[in-house]
């Protein structure tokens, strides 16, 4: 276990160069690019919760995304700048609407439940690309970022980078907390066999149906983080590719691991970008790497760190 | 003329639904027999639409081009079974939604660079276009109605084929206990390829008559895709005739919901508010629908007995 602190002490504090290096090698493109895998970073961190602990295959974690980003946009839209304000509307949105697709979704298993929460994405979509008050299909500008009463100003770049950077930081360690309380050994327990977990006395649906809104809500934050990262808010935040992309973050990274799928956005992202940098056709190219790294890298990238791929 | 309108709608509404039939049932077959998630579902329909509007260019016949598109489509499915899913049918299901969720970026970017990304005009011959009248002072577009034969008479064949041939047993029996299928001595992942190209051919029966109606463009399949999702959820998964009932639902219900649901709302609050409600919630209508079918039924209507 210690060479595996040890490397993953090493990612952190890489990641806390990358702002000075990308400076002086004059390269501020790379803090952006990093920002966004740090943002996708606490979307795949939190669907990891149910997904990775929790088995819930939930192909909707876009929703939240566009739920959380949707919230800062309309509050701004109406003047109201305040960022713990916005950011707390984010959270509790992206919690209410989680507790209402969840209490439906969560009482399926299986392929229904991969299905359902895949439309109900798809309803938000829709609902965002026919409010035409809010930019209907073309999005809408966040002209003000999210204002912290002059403590911190997320328009430096650097400074954001370092708010997203702790914010991920603090959702990993939450979901270490979580899944190693009574909470998670139930959450755990009713993945790996559930009617065991029953026999025991635990019902899984009120616990499985926290953990949903616990990732749901910790979306919505990345949502709003993720409106202030492009100041554009468009319905193209819920699109459903957005919520395979998530999906595939956790998986190549390593379900079930802590600093998993961190690494998967990282890896993730980064190939898109070198790809998309490469040739306008790089999804013809992305595409079937997919299907490989799904056919044949099962264990995931946080597998290839000394002391394996789980850890609670 | 209020009831024209309606009846009109109604059409439109088994037009649509009919073609949800087509992609439904290929993909609730694959899902029953094979135990399959096929997300590239969607592309198979894509597929189909543009293979069909090259081969109507190429022969300058409508129907030789119908029938190379869907011989094409037939194979493109097999082939995408042999290279790709074969290998899936013992993983999860996560598993086979991330593979197949990879084939649809494939899909849509080849298609993309083969032919392009703007939308594509499928024309139609002199003898399908043009209006009937079904009843009395309603003239209906003779396409839409044919889409709808169609329709109907693929869904007959396809309830033949199941219910009353032998092919028919083995899908059946195949989907109930595959081992013991083999070990009757069925080819069983010939006969696996054999179902996933029907099913593909009926989602590119489905792209290629939706060709002349809607556009036909990269990621075409996924607009469909989803609402098929509804469909298979609502009727049950692994049943056709859950299938065809959920079809005719959601088609129903969608384009009724998009055609009357803003005037209607308007007699209840004020237009300005119902300019804006309407269409929001219009096109939210079919995942309401769902969301209530679930609620009573989380099975759907028609659950599968096995598979």
């Amino acid at each position: 276990m210690r060479a595996r602190t040890l490397i993953l002490a090493a990612c952190v504090l890489l990641l806390l160069a990358v702002p000075p290096l990308a400076t002086v090698f004059n390269q501020p493109y790379y803090i952006d690019l990093l920002r966004r895998v740090l943002i996708f970073g606490i979307a795949a961190v939190s669907l990891n919760l149910i997904l990775g602990y929790g088995g819930l295959v939930s192909f909707g974690h876009a929703a939240y995304l566009g739920v959380g980003a949707y919230s800062v946009g309309i509050l701004a839209f109406y003047g109201i700048h305040n960022g713990w304000l916005q950011w707390a509307v984010a959270i509790v949105a992206s919690a209410l609407v989680a507790l209402l697709i969840g209490a439906i979704s969560v009482r399926t298993r299986g392929i229904y439940f991969i299905m359902i929460t895949l439309a109900f994405t798809q309803m938000l979509y829709y609902l965002g690309v026919s409010v035409e008050e809010f930019g209907g299909d073309d999005g809408m500008r966040l002209k003000v970022k999210s204002q912290f009463s002059g403590l911190v100003d997320l328009g430096d770049p650097v400074t954001y980078y370092y708010v997203v950077l702790a914010l991920l930081l603090a959702c990993m360690y939450l979901v270490h907390r979580l899944v190693n309380s009574r909470f998670g050994r139930v959450i755990r327990a009713a993945k790996s066999n559930e009617a065991r977990t029953r026999a025991i006395g635990f019902s899984p649906y009120p616990y499985q149906l926290v953990a949903f809104v616990i990732a749901g809500a910790m979306c919505g934050l990345a949502g709003a983080l993720l409106a202030n990262h492009t100041a554009y808010i468009t319905p193209a935040f819920m699109d459903w590719t957005r919520s395979g992309e998530i999906m595939f973050m956790v998986i190549l990274g390593g379900m079930g691991s802590i600093p998993g799928p961190a690494l998967g956005a990282f890896a993730l992202l980064i190939v898109e970008d070198q790809l998309a940098g490469w040739t306008q056709h790089w999804q013809v190219i992305f595409g079937p790497l997919l299907v490989l790294s799904v056919l044949f890298f099962k264990r995931g990238l946080a597998g290839l760190l000394p002391g394996g791929g789980k850890d609670g | 003329m209020t009831t024209i309108l309606v009846f009109e709608q109604l059409l439109n509404g088994l037009q649509f639904g009919v073609m949800l039939f087509l992609m439904a049932a290929g993909l609730t077959l694959v899902f029953g027999i094979m135990n399959l998630v096929n997300l590239a579902h969607g592309s198979l329909y894509m597929v189909g639409a543009y293979l069909t509007v090259s081969a109507v260019q190429w022969t300058g016949n409508y129907l030789a081009g119908v029938a190379l598109g869907l011989l094409g489509t037939l194979a493109v499915g097999m082939l995408v079974e042999v290279i790709a899913l074969r290998t899936l049918y013992e993983r999860d299901h996560l598993d086979q939604v991330l593979a197949t969720f990879g084939l649809i970026l494939f899909f849509n970017e080849l298609i993309a660079i083969i032919w392009g990304r703007t939308a594509l005009y499928m024309s139609l011959p002199a003898w399908l276009q043009g209006h009937i009248e079904i009843i009395p002072g309603s003239i209906y577009p003779l396409y839409r109605a044919v889409v709808i034969g169609v329709g109907l008479v693929v869904g007959a064949l396809l309830w033949f084929v199941v219910t009353r041939t032998r092919l028919g047993m083995l899908i059946r029996a195949g989907a109930s206990n595959r081992t013991m299928v083999a070990a009757l001595g069925i080819n069983i992942r010939l006969l696996y390829t054999v179902v996933f190209g029907f099913g593909a051919a009926l989602a590119g029966l489905a792209g290629l008559m939706a060709g002349p109606i809607y556009a036909v463009q990269p990621g075409m399949g996924e607009l469909i895709l989803i609402q098929v999702f509804v469909v298979i959820v609502i009727g049950g998964i692994g049943s056709i005739r859950g299938a065809l009932v959920g079809s005719l639902v959601v088609g129903v219900v969608d384009t009724l919901g998009r055609a009357f649901l803003k005037p209607l709302l308007g007699h209840f609050i004020s237009p300005p508010a119902a300019e804006a409600a309407g269409p929001a919630l219009a096109s939210m209508l079919i995942y309401l629908l769902m969301a209530l079918v679930l609620s009573l039924r989380p099975e759907g209507l028609f659950p599968a007995k096995s598979g």
